[in-house]
């Protein structure tokens, strides 16, 4: 196992090639052009296929042609680009193939501007393209988490054959951090790519294979909104997760995704040496999101969620806790970060401090 | 009794969808015989448009995958990067082609990527009911040009091989028709000569197809294909726009 330092952009590109990932295709837009410039110069050495699209939506038709061959393949964007791959993610879901979508977020709506942003948590998590589909959403909060996830999100895209997004923001991308490798010599479950007898590849010695999202009757569409709906109730049962930090005992809790949690964290040690009893929910399943994390919180008397948006998480939080909790909201946007003195204070307030 | 003509391997036996008169059935027809001369079947990817032939994968009895409208280009794209030994071609209607799909079209061109378009010009929007393609002649009457296409309004028809044959990486560009046995004949060369294109590793071919649609044209089988030699070949002349050294 090596270390290395390493910026997020570039630990996306490095957990792709480490999780077999051989194709990347992708048009620049800030603040995730590393990404694609990792790649350019990275996946030929892996004996891969590097492509600058003519557009985020050629980049998204192209990785749904290469999904289909059961290859494993990878683009990144940021908010503009996102919206423009929604056609071909909605497809994508439809067709039930495995692909990895990273979302380096920067300020929305519109052109926004280029500073790091948590905005898009609507569009990642609650559809975004058209039709009745969902996709697994991993929100990492360090440059490590960065590379874990991207593997594993190859891993989880191939055993469901379902598009999952890596939701990181230009914080994350941009930062450095020391990065522990994947040990490419040992057996790797994220690196294993499974047996795919649905893939295109030509018909010899089988019948023929289609990939095709229209189903013109009723009844077939309607059997295949069920069977996708299936998979995903599957999904939600088997691969919720959260981080949870000195919840035990608490009676206020922090609920933070990403960048946020991070420093949320910190609000969270401010406000414990002050001898508030206060704990932070960090999910990282965005979807499926980690509900169960947010029952039975007998001794809790209020969560503060904390977002770079003006509230979108929240509406998860709430759904999750049945209104049994009142849970309030503290968000910054436009690039800003959201302060630890800030969430500290907000925690003291609720804490009736 | 002996066979003298049978349907070729790669065509499914079954019913067509299509419209009587339409000319879809006889280029699904040259395109399986062309894979089928070539003993392509079982390495062939088709990428089928959103048009009236969406339904490819119920005719052809090989691999097919279904694009977005317009982006089969790019989905070919992404097919042939990861097989680069099999032949993959798109089959695109005039409105998936050149006005939708246009930009994925174009770079897959300046790309210089190995796939072939098979590209059905049939001058208006068949599936959703005759309006008005990028194709569409001047004067010509569809549903959104109810008065004629007016070229100060709506503009002027596309000559597609055209437009690509300034782009190196487009190797094999022609226009071919599926009126009469003369044509279809030579479509099908045409066909073969760019999917051997293809497969030589030369770069990109798009054989255009003059065809028919009746139903949306209002006329039957036999005005239909007197409209087309009387008014398409006019604007769209046939014949090899582009074959660099090396394809044959
Ligand atoms: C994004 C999108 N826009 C519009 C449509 C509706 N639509 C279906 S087929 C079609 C036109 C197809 O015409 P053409 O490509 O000329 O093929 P033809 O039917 O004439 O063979 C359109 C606009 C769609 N399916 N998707
Ligand atoms: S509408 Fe036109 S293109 Fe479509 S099947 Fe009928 S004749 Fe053919």
């Amino acid at each position: 196992m090596s270390r290395v330092l390493m910026k997020g952009n570039d630990a996306i590109g490095a957990g792709a090639i480490a999780a077999n990932c051989r194709y990347y295709y992708g048009y620049p837009i800030t603040p995730q052009n590393e990404i694609g410039e990792y790649m350019s110069s990275e996946m030929p050495k892996a004996g891969g296929v590097f492509i600058q699209a003519e557009s985020e939506v050629a980049a998204i038709n192209m990785v749904y042609g290469t999904s289909a061959t059961g290859a494993r393949v990878m683009t990144s964007s940021s908010g503009p680009g996102i919206s423009l791959k929604m056609e071909g993610i909605s497809y994508i879901a439809a067709a039930e193939l495995p692909c990895v979508i990273v979302n380096i977020m920067r300020g929305g709506p519109g052109l926004g501007n280029i500073a790091p942003s948590q905005s898009d948590y609507f569009q990642a998590t609650k559809g975004g393209g058209h039709g009745d589909y969902r996709l697994i959403v991993l929100a990492p909060s360090s440059v490590q988490e960065i590379y874990d996830f991207t593997r594993q999100a190859f891993y989880l895209a191939d055993k469901y054959r379902i598009p999952a997004i890596i939701l990181g923001d230009g914080f994350l991308g941009q930062m450095m951090e020391v990065v522990e490798l994947a040990d490419s010599a040992k057996d790797d479950e994220y690196a294993r790519i499974p047996e795919k007898p649905w893939a295109i590849t030509g018909c010899k010695g089988r019948e023929k294979n289609i990939v095709n999202t229209l189903l013109i009757e009723p009844d077939t569409l309607e059997k295949h909104n069920w069977k996708l709906k299936d998979k995903y109730q599957q999904i939600a049962e088997n691969e919720k997760r959260a981080d949870l930090y000195r919840v035990d005992d608490a009676e206020i809790l922090v609920a933070a995704f990403g960048i946020s949690a991070r420093i949320s964290k910190e609000a969270v040690d401010m406000a414990r040496d002050e001898g508030i009893k206060v704990g932070l929910i960090r999910p990282i399943t965005l979807w499926p999101f980690p509900d169960h994390v947010f029952k039975n919180l007998d001794s809790v008397k209020g969560i503060l969620t904390v977002e770079m948006n003006t509230g979108q998480m929240i509406e998860d939080v709430r759904l999750s806790v049945e209104g049994k909790i009142p849970v309030e909201f503290y968000g910054r946007t436009g690039g800003n970060l959201p302060d630890s003195t800030a969430i500290f204070e907000e925690i003291k307030r609720m804490g009736g401090m | 009794m002996s066979t003298v003509l049978k349907k070729t391997r790669s065509l499914e036996d079954t019913k067509l969808h299509y419209c009587p008169g339409c000319s879809h059935g006889i280029v699904h027809r040259l395109v399986c015989e062309v894979i089928d001369e070539m003993e392509m079947r079982e390495q062939t990817v088709g990428i089928a448009p959103v048009g009236c032939s969406v339904f490819l994968d119920a005719y052809f009895d090989f691999d097919i995958i279904q694009a977005a409208h317009g982006r089969a280009p790019a989905v070919a794209t992404g097919v042939k990067r990861a097989l680069p030994e099999n032949l993959v071609f798109t089959y695109q209607g005039d409105g998936d082609l050149a006005s939708i799909g246009m930009s994925e079209m174009v770079h897959a061109a300046a790309r210089g990527e190995r796939i072939t378009i098979i590209f059905i010009n049939n001058t208006n929007y068949g599936m959703t009911g005759g309006q008005m393609a990028p194709t569409t002649l001047e004067q010509q009457v569809t549903t959104t040009t109810p008065a004629g296409r007016d070229t100060r309004l709506a503009g002027f028809p596309i000559q597609v091989p055209e437009l690509l044959s300034s782009l190196p990486g487009a190797v094999y560009l022609s226009r071919v028709s599926a009126h009469n046995p003369k044509n279809i004949n030579k479509a099908k060369k045409s066909i073969r000569k760019a999917f051997q294109a293809q497969m030589d590793g030369l770069g990109f071919s798009l054989v255009e197809i003059l065809s028919t649609c009746p139903t949306n044209w209002r006329m039957n089988p036999v005005q239909s294909i007197q409209w087309l030699e009387e008014n398409m070949m006019e604007i769209y002349p046939l014949g090899e726009l582009k074959s660099v050294e090396g394809v044959s």
